[in-house]
């Protein structure tokens, strides 16, 4: 075990690809000579030259149009898109084409992509450059979105999609690449389409993704700490496909939930879990599940404004107490 | 203009009175300042105003009794009229005759309840048209109920209602709007239950699947299910009990021989308990009305005596059954008897170990218990129960002695057996066993 960056285990894994398997290439803007803009790609170029590290122009529909076709013919392409918002430029070829060739050419091809891409406000880079819009995917059969929240799950999910013979969305978060964590040595993959509960609890399960989770783990050690509530944390890591089971498992065991989430309220990730639990688990709850989520407005540029729209660690805790309270919750 | 509202200030409070009003009409109040002393089912408490302003009416006279959640007093900004106070449905002495709109407090403290909508997710703008669920008030209200008057309640307060067979509408809702949740069915459940006092408090359990709150649900083994049903059988039956002390120094004596005599062998120790079955066996030969069983239109007088000996094993109670325990010589009885103990014990009792039995012995004396009557163990008419031996001073020859006795506990079921012959069973066991060696000549 070694303590890395989410940013260095993203680095890590990408090169221990390229180096187990010469149709791993990478294809993006900015990510030979520049390094990438996050710097994910750093000495890539170097190490494996330009045929495998392929910098493009600014032509997101050209770049991943390309990659599709690579991967069509056996290569493995892992497509940087500078963040999910210019990856609504390619949407036609990743919803249309990336997603749909397997089933319509009658499985006589099949699509091995990757498309890393970080989303996720808090920046200040205005609301055309801060969204959470990993749903717009989520919601297509034929693609995989994984979206890691910790740097052991960053290096996991990385190879786990590489290897995948279908199309994978690998959703990156901004907010995460500076977040350190314990990421064992050596080759691992993390299931696709697996949850993960990140800290056991028995009075509410917090249902999170990417950097939510980690808004969650501290509301939940906050509230254990504090009032001796025990949160339990599910961490969805995969969107598509999700992990109903290990929801639904955990709520039935604590009867309340709240599900915490950056991108916005309506037709969000978490309308689809609290879906989830009214089917899974409708017989155990006490109380009407709740969503914490961004307020419904462009993501305002000023800082306090901002602030004040993306969903906070008070927010969530003002939630899990008020299904506590609503479910007469006594310790 | 805010109504005051009857809180529940103990757990099992269903109504409050009112002991005295601390704050008369028009009266400047302050958030947080004492206006009328409440008695509830334990107490006296203080009730404190949520709001500032002006008492502007007394819902509720002194002596007065409302429900949870019923409003009791107005605080406005005493602009308000105090003489129209609304007709409230106080029970106590004093209050005012109930009109056809006094009828339900019930709806009048449940309508604003339905009026405020909840604030959107985590206080952020919510998008329009959002359902809302009605919560908002916090205050527990005694009308569990929307406005169409369907029961509101959560899905597991719902099944947590069907599991202990509890009638939702009876309860009262501790959640928003009153909705009935798990916490509320719970408290009905354990008030139901014997055990410690209402109201107090029982460490929250910490977790674990199938921990409900102040309630721990065990579920029931095979053994406990079936013992419950069987014990339950027994009270149809009219039981009657005779007790009867036996000097038991010679059978003790009788025992420590038949120990000693098989020390270092590996013979059968045998036990008091096997001294006791057989003693019974022998007796019930002669005595066919004890050895019966109560069978709805008639008796069964059973021709074989197979005796069951309750024995007590981690899961609960079983009573594995001795066969013709009459006719098998002493130490093959006891061999026998130990055997199907140690299968109890095991787990390993088939069916046929513990069935047919006519008659059924229970010796609680190992755990020092000096007297007890045991439950009849249907359909049989009668069964032994054993008391610890101990020593006792009695009165032999006009002396007092001190001796060692036991006492007999016989509970027979009064449609197969009566008083006087089943005193003559009980009877001749006891000669019997202060007469030890007949039990196995």
């Amino acid at each position: 075990m070694a303590e890395l960056t989410y940013r260095q285990a993203l680095h890590d894994s990408l090169r221990a690809e390229m180096l187990a398997d010469e149709s791993v290439f990478l294809i993006g803007e900015e990510i030979g000579l520049f390094e990438g803009s996050y710097k994910i790609t750093a000495g890539l170029l170097a190490e494996f030259g330009p045929r495998r590290v392929r910098d493009t122009p600014i032509s997101e529909e050209g770049f991943v149009g390309a990659a599709i076709g690579a991967a069509m013919l056996g290569l493995r392409p892992v497509v940087e898109i500078m963040t999910i918002n210019f990856s609504l430029l390619a949407i036609d070829q990743i919803v249309n084409h990336a997603a749909k060739a397997r089933a319509m050419f009658g499985g006589q091809v099949s699509v091995p992509l990757v498309i890393r891409t970080p989303g996720g406000g808090g920046q200040q880079l205005g609301a055309s450059h801060s969204q959470n819009i990993e749903v717009w995917y989520a919601h297509s059969p034929g693609l995989k979105v994984v979206t890691p929240a910790t740097p052991a799950d960053a290096k996991g999910l990385l190879a786990a999609a590489i290897h995948d013979d279908d199309p994978v969305m690998f959703v990156e978060n901004l907010g995460l690449y500076n977040t350190k964590g314990e990421v064992p040595e050596g080759p691992y993959k993390t299931e696709i389409g697996r949850a993960a509960v990140i800290k056991e609890g028995t009075d509410i399960t917090v249902v999170a993704y990417s950097r939510a989770v980690l808004t969650a783990l501290e509301v939940a050690r906050r509230l254990e700490e504090e009032d001796g509530i025990s949160a339990e944390v599910v961490d969805l890591r995969s969107l598509r496909p999700l992990d109903r089971e290990t929801v639904c498992a955990s709520v039935r065991k604590t009867t309340r939930a709240v599900v915490a989430e950056d991108d916005w309220l309506s037709y969000g990730v978490g309308a689809e879990v609290v879906a989830t639990v009214q089917e899974g688990a409708f017989d155990y709850l006490d109380a009407p599940v709740r969503r914490v989520a961004a307020a419904e407005v462009p993501l305002p540029y000023s800082k306090p404004l901002e602030t004040a729209a993306m969903p906070s660690a008070a927010d969530l805790g003002r939630a899990i107490r008020r299904a506590l309270d609503e479910s007469a919750y006594r310790r | 203009m805010a109504e005051v509202l009857m809180p529940r200030l103990s757990d099992t409070m269903e109504e409050g009175t009112v002991a005295r009003w601390l704050k008369q009409p028009g009266d400047q109040v302050a958030r947080g300042e004492t206006i009328a002393e409440i008695d509830t089912d334990k107490a006296t408490m203080d009730l404190e105003a949520f709001e500032e302003g002006v008492l502007e009416q007394v819902l509720v006279p002194e002596g007065g009794t409302v429900p949870i959640g019923a409003p009791v007093a107005v605080i406005g900004t005493g602009s308000g009229a105090p003489a129209s106070a609304r007709p409230s449905a106080a029970s106590g002495a004093a209050s005012p005759a109930p009109t056809d709109q006094g009828a339900a407090p019930v709806a009048a403290s449940a309508a604003p309840a339905a009026q405020v909508a909840p604030p959107a997710a985590a206080g952020r703008p919510g998008p329009a048209g959002f359902p809302s669920d009605g919560a908002g008030a916090r205050v527990p209200r005694p009308a569990a109920t929307r406005p169409d008057g369907a029961l509101r309640s959560s899905p597991l307060a719902r099944r947590a209602a069907r599991r202990h067979g509890v009638d939702l509408s009876a309860l009262r809702g501790s959640g928003p709007g009153g909705r009935v949740v798990r916490a509320d069915v719970e408290r009905a459940v354990a008030a139901a239950l014997p055990g410690p006092p209402a109201g107090a408090q029982q460490p929250r359990a910490s977790g674990g699947a199938g921990a409900l709150g102040d309630v721990e649900e065990v579920p029931l083994s095979q053994i406990r299910r079936v013992t419950a049903e069987r014990l339950a059988k027994s009270l149809e039956a009219p039981h009657f009990y005779l007790t009867s002390v036996v000097d038991a120094e010679r059978l003790l004596a009788l025992r420590a021989e038949a120990v000693r005599a098989v020390e270092g062998g590996d013979g059968v120790r045998v036990t008091v308990t096997d001294l006791l079955v057989k003693a019974c066996a022998k007796l019930l030969r002669s005595h066919p009305e004890v050895n019966s069983a109560w069978a709805g239109d008639k008796i069964l007088r059973h021709h074989r005596v197979n005796i069951g000996i309750a024995v007590a094993v981690p899961e609960g109670l079983v009573v594995p059954v001795v066969k013709d325990a009459d006719e098998k010589p002493l130490l093959e009885m006891s061999a026998e008897a130990h055997a199907l103990a140690a299968r109890a014990r095991e787990g390993k009792l088939s069916l046929d170990d513990m069935s047919g039995g006519t008659f059924t012995l229970s010796n609680l004396g190992m755990f020092g218990i000096d007297h007890f009557t045991a439950v009849l163990n249907p359909p049989q008419a009668a069964i032994l129960a054993v008391g610890a031996a101990k020593p006792e001073p009695v009165v032999r020859d006009g002396e007092i002695v001190v001796t060692t006795t036991m006492r007999l506990t016989l509970s027979i079921d009064h449609r197969a057996l009566d008083g006087a012959t089943a005193a003559r069973f009980l009877s001749e066991l006891r000669s019997m066993l202060e007469d030890p060696l007949r039990i196995v000549l």
